[in-house]
């Protein structure tokens, strides 16, 4: 991380490309700036209001930080077990439905059927109003779901593991990205299985929840702030396991140099199941996290996230996990603001169209990764 | 399959080594003639013939100017931090088996890689007959008449050995698409195709690998696949070929033979530039040597001259030259 | 068995003759397997069709006849788009998962060219002949495929597979975006429909029955096919004995990929895509300008995935985005190419056949037959059937839910593949790489017997 500035420089150097896609950075930002104090000169500037502005940066920012979340999972099986894991979005989806389903056990135990709860709401209706599915009506019920989230998405990452990666851990990655293909159909469609096909609602709104922080013109509410608060906390564990323990270091080690560190006796399948309980878990919490700013739920939404995630993890650096972190909030916020610019139809577009040029200019990611090309 | 190889590859041996005049007789590929006569194709006089004209045709112009088919000056190439290669700078003249030693960590595989373009040198030149061909790809390089073998043995696998060869020969008319599709014009495809066979044929005998041709390359053995290996590269019809550790993993029987292809493909005119971790070997086999020390070119000369070279045996000091 | 004589040393004894016997054998198989191409993929075809047949004869003649022209006509499609991803994946090793992309690039482009410039319904197009739009499709995914090359030349696989993944999600998002629509008409004057879609031009084969198309109105010919076939002969409808007709003309296509495709492994170009596949600096290293015949291999593959496109959805009367185009398309076909072995042609056309057949089409018709002999009710819900405790009932839910049970059975099928037979069906990747038959040795060798 010492070098980050330096090597930029140099890679600007040897490749015209980046100094192109910097330069067109430069003139976005020179055009936001004109938009924002309401100039127009020929076809930059224009109008924006501050509030527009802040408002985006903070919803980017609140879905950067889940997309970042589910990231540090991809990125660590990603670098220590060398493959694209394309489940990791189902994983995503688990963690929702699972997580959800404990939350509205919890919340409307006794009044509603149990399977109507556990199924979020497939089985029989159980209106989040009522249950009081929501933060401030039921809080403790929202964090057990969120903590449930962790434990079966992690369990499931495991037996996954056991079952199709296990017996192919000599093989090369191609291999093992088309059987995690068709893991994730199997998961991605068990789920439609069991809890039906609809996207339904699935938290409750309640009045005076949002917070508005004036000088900022943003109005945030609880949701999002439970979101920033457990996915920062969620991260910070992260550090701390990373760091100061004994698995985090074998970790690192394998991500960096698995020859190295198999010869240095690093228990290697040990690691590679911690992998799986942390990255599945975190999968797992911030699918549930997910569902809780978007306040709705369908059997493939983490699918659908998972070309983000990837643009998250490429961003940051294949294999790092604070990259990941970085990469989620950039994404998220090319998410929101490219808004400004381009019709709202192709912010999507947008986010993946910057994964691409980084693969292309960058591939070692923003900051540098453990994998390069 | 490559259980039963060493048997045949052992008579073959034997057959050819007893025949040396043959072996180094230039212009001619006596050891295919030698291995043809096993093969009992004395009954085939046209064989022989079309072989020893296919090798004639095939064997290098060299370079009648004197200027040295490779010159290498000053190459440097830093990885980050690290300098693998400092300021190198040696000549290989036409014609010559020439190895290139030093310790481990001394550049040699880099330099090697710079050379061929698989690398791109940080500074210094590389002229191929007189043309600076420092940073060219490696295909453009090979297409200059420069051909490389790898340290480990990079055989194509799921190819058989037959389609290994056959890959190698330059600019052929099929590599065009629309060539090899279109109904017209694939006829001249189907005709260079079958000369490629036979040639390729033609050179799997001389290295004593024919019966192996439609094995999958994947399912030889090491030494087969350093044979392999040389024998794709002379397939392209260069004027030099670079060898690195071609004898690294080899059995004793196959590393005498692989030793004896080189020393008759250089008598027909072929120059050999030899990376070899076994000392013995370039001191017996390579009439020049060049000994690389920390990234740099430390004694250059004769097997006898490096032996009693002052500045050679410090930087070996411990190994038995 | 020229092949024995060509492992040579026959005169060199006993040592010798231990490997031949079994090359003999792998060339003999070979040959066989070559030789029976045709009689593979008939015979596949015939089995599906039996199997189709006890499935729905029950139902009289128009039901099986109809059923074998979805079979039939899915087969052939996903054949063709295997055998399109086959040249990249399968001999080149481009791990290209944006198939979805090209081919919608394909599709619409082909639709906004061919399209009239003032339609009753839908965007307008600029109304030129139908093989103009034809070839402007396969140009313009040509085209975005030697974009999509660009990565291809500096990425590892696996980040092929995701820029090309994203590739063809943002395809997929522009053509569903109205923003994008509007622009393009008011640029160039056709528009993509954006997420509503657009009509596809008339089917030309639909005008070799039906004077204009119209129903009601039949040519010469139509008066012939369906006064023997048709209502006033075996009782067969109209609309599946045109598409018999279309079926002819997609295996007429097929035929024409096959040979090309098989023209170009066959080939010192196939030579070299396979020795990029196995070890790209090796092919470098022997003068092979690698860049080059990737670039052209996503070329010559886009193009043809394109074409496969057209030939595939601009039949179905009505594109749209989403979900036709949905990357699950891709893996469709990529689990087509990984039955029949990635590699080989032939076992791209029998993966399409196979998986049309058995994986996607097969498994909602059966469920559909026992659902209709269950007698229960269908529950409302997984929990509710699950708490039935009655096996019939869950049964009854699962028959009646046999979609997504359908993809948890490609996902199976496509696991026990990849951990079991990573060469698919027709095994190892056999087919030969050069022009001429490798078998035959050249003089010395075969005169030796």
């Amino acid at each position: 991380m010492g070098t980050t500035d330096s090597s930029i420089v140099d890679s600007a150097r040897a490749r015209p490309g980046l100094l192109f896609v910097a330069l067109l950075g430069g003139l976005l930002l020179v055009d936001l700036a004109a938009k924002l104090a309401g100039v127009g000169l020929g076809p930059i500037g224009g109008s924006l209001s501050v509030d527009r502005l802040g408002s985006n940066l903070w919803s980017g920012i609140v879905i950067g930080l889940v997309i970042g979340l589910a990231g540090i999972g991809l990125s660590m099986t990603y670098s220590i077990l060398s493959f694209a894991n394309f489940a990791h979005g189902d994983l995503v989806s688990v963690g929702a439905f699972s997580g959800w389903g404990v939350a509205f056990l919890i919340a409307g135990f006794g009044d509603i059927p149990a399977r109507a709860l556990l199924t979020v709401r497939d089985a029989g209706n159980a209106a989040p109003g009522d249950i009081g599915a929501h933060i401030l009506t039921t809080p403790g019920g929202i964090l057990v779901g969120l903590l449930a989230a962790f434990v079966v998405t992690a369990l499931l990452a495991v037996a996954l593991d056991r079952a199709f990666y296990k017996p192919m851990r000599d093989r090369d990655g191609i291999s093992l990205l088309i059987a995690s293909i068709g893991a994730a159909l199997i998961v991605r469609y068990l789920l439609q299985f069991v809890y039906g096909s609809d996207r339904r609602g699935i938290t409750a709104s309640v009045e005076a929840s949002n917070i508005a922080f004036a000088p900022l013109g943003l109005s945030v509410n609880a949701h999002e702030l439970t979101i920033l608060v457990a996915a920062l906390g969620l991260m910070l564990a992260m550090h701390g396991m990373l760091q100061h323990t004994k698995l985090g270091t074998a970790m690192r080690a394998m991500a960096d140099n698995k020859d190295l560190a198999l010869i240095t006796g690093i228990p290697a399948e040990r690691v590679v199941t911690a992998t799986w309980i942390i990255g599945g878990g975190l999968a797992g919490a911030s699918g549930y996290l997910y569902v809780l700013l978007r306040g709705t739920i369908q059997f493939d939404f983490g699918w659908l996230l998972l070309l983000l995630i990837f643009a998250a993890v490429i961003l940051g650096g294949i294999g790092s996990v604070y990259g990941a972190i970085a990469g989620g909030l950039v994404i998220g916020v090319v998410f929101t603001t490219s808004t400004i610019w381009i019709p709202s139809d192709f912010n999507q577009a947008a986010a993946f169209g910057v994964m691409i040029l980084m693969l292309l200019l960058r591939p070692e990611g923003l900051f540098g990764g453990v994998t390069t090309t | 399959m490559s259980s039963d190889a060493p048997d045949r590859s052992d008579a073959a041996d034997g057959d050819a080594a007893a025949d040396p005049g043959d072996a180094t007789d230039p212009g001619d590929l006596g050891a295919a003639e030698a291995v043809a006569a096993t093969d009992g194709a004395e009954d085939e006089p046209e064989a022989n013939d079309s072989a020893v004209e296919e090798a004639a045709k095939h064997v290098p112009s060299g370079s009648p100017s004197g200027t040295p088919p490779l010159r290498v000056e000053g190459l440097v190439k830093r990885f980050g931090g690290v300098t693998a290669v400092d300021g190198a700078s040696f000549e290989v003249e036409s014609g010559s088996l020439t190895g290139l030693i030093g310790p481990n960590g001394a550049g040699k595989s880099t330099t090697f890689n710079c050379i061929t373009g698989v690398h791109e040198p940080t500074a210094g030149k590389v002229y191929f007959e007189g043309e600076d061909v420092t940073g060219l790809k490696p295909y453009q390089i090979a297409r200059k008449g420069m051909v490389r073998t790898f340290q480990i043995a990079r055989e194509l696998g799921e190819m058989t050995v037959l389609e290994n060869l056959m890959l190698a020969p330059q600019g052929q008319l099929g590599e065009s698409a629309i060539r090899a599709v279109t109904p017209g014009l694939r006829g001249a495809v189907v005709e260079e195709e079958t000369e490629l066979r036979e040639r390729a044929w033609e050179t799997l005998e001389f290295f004593e690998i024919d019966h192996l041709a439609h094995e999958h390359a994947g399912n030889l053995s090491g030494g087969q696949r350093k044979l392999l290996e040389m024998a794709r590269a002379l397939m392209t019809d260069p004027e030099m070929v670079l060898l690195d550790e071609p004898l690294a993993g080899v059995n004793p029987t196959l590393e005498e033979k692989l030793l004896d292809r080189i020393h008759d493909l250089r008598a027909d005119g072929y120059t050999f530039l030899l990376v070899e971790h076994d000392m013995d070997i370039i001191m017996e086999n390579c009439e020049r040597v060049i000994v690389m020390h920390q990234g740099s070119v430390l004694a250059e000369g004769t097997g006898d001259e490096i032996r009693n070279d002052e500045r050679v045996i410090e930087a070996y000091l411990g190994e038995d030259l | 068995m020229s092949d024995a004589d060509a492992s040579g040393g026959s005169a060199s004894g006993p040592p010798a003759n231990g490997p031949q016997a079994p090359e003999s054998a792998t060339a003999a198989l070979v040959e066989a397997a070559r030789e029976s191409d045709l009689g593979l993929v008939v015979g596949t075809l015939l089995v599906i069709y039996a199997a189709a047949t006890l499935l729905t004869f029950s139902d009289g003649l128009n039901s099986v006849v109809g059923l074998l022209e979805t079979l039939t006509f899915l087969g052939l499609v996903y054949a063709l788009t295997a055998l399109a991803l086959n040249l990249q994946w399968g001999y080149t090793g481009l791990f290209n998962i944006g198939v979805a992309g090209f081919m919608a690039v394909g599709v619409y482009t082909m639709g906004m060219v061919v399209r009239s410039p003032d339609p009753a319904f839908g965007p307008p197009g600029l109304g030129l002949p139908l093989p103009v739009g034809i070839v402007a499709g396969m140009g313009m995914a040509a085209l975005l495929g030697a974009v999509a090359a660009l990565p291809a030349l500096r990425l590892k696989a696996d980040y092929l597979a995701i820029v090309t993944l994203g590739l063809s999600e943002i395809i997929r998002l522009s053509l569903q975006s109205s923003t994008f629509d509007n622009f393009l008409r008011d640029t160039i004057g056709a528009g993509t429909g954006g997420g509503r879609g657009m009509g596809m031009p008339d089917n030309p084969v639909r005008d070799l029955f039906l004077v204009d198309g119209q129903a009601g109105t039949p040519t010469a010919l139509g008066d012939l096919v369906f006064g023997v076939f048709g209502n006033d002969g075996l009782g067969i409808s109209h609309p599946i004995l045109i598409g018999w007709g279309y079926i002819a003309v997609l295996a007429a296509f097929l035929v024409a990929f096959y040979l090309i495709l098989e023209r170009l492994g066959r080939s010192p170009f196939g030579r070299t895509m396979k020795a990029i596949r196995e070890d790209e600096l090796v092919a470098n290293s022997l003068g092979k300008d690698v860049n080059l015949v990737k670039i052209k291999v996503f070329v010559i593959g886009c193009a043809l995935m394109g074409l496969a496109g057209i030939l595939w959805f601009g039949s179905q009367g009505n594109v749209s985005p989403t979900p036709q185009f949905r990357p699950l398309l891709t893996f469709y076909v990529f689990i087509a190419v990984i039955i029949g072995g990635s590699g080989s042609n032939t076992g791209s056309v029998l993966g399409g056949i196979v998986f049309a057949a058995a994986l996607f089409e097969g498994p909602r018709r059966v469920g559909g037959v026992v659902r209709g002999l269950i007698d229960a009710e269908t529950p409302p819900s997984f929990a509710d059937a699950l708490v039935s405790l009655d096996p019939v009932t869950f049964l009854a839910y699962a028959t009646d839910n046999i979609a997504p049970l359908q993809f948890v059975f490609l996902g199976i099928v496509l696991v026990f593949i990849i951990h079991r037979r990573p060469e698919g069906i027709l095994g190892d990747r056999i087919e030969t790489a050069a022009a001429v038959d490798l078998s035959e040795r050249p003089n010395g060798g075969e005169s030796d017997e």
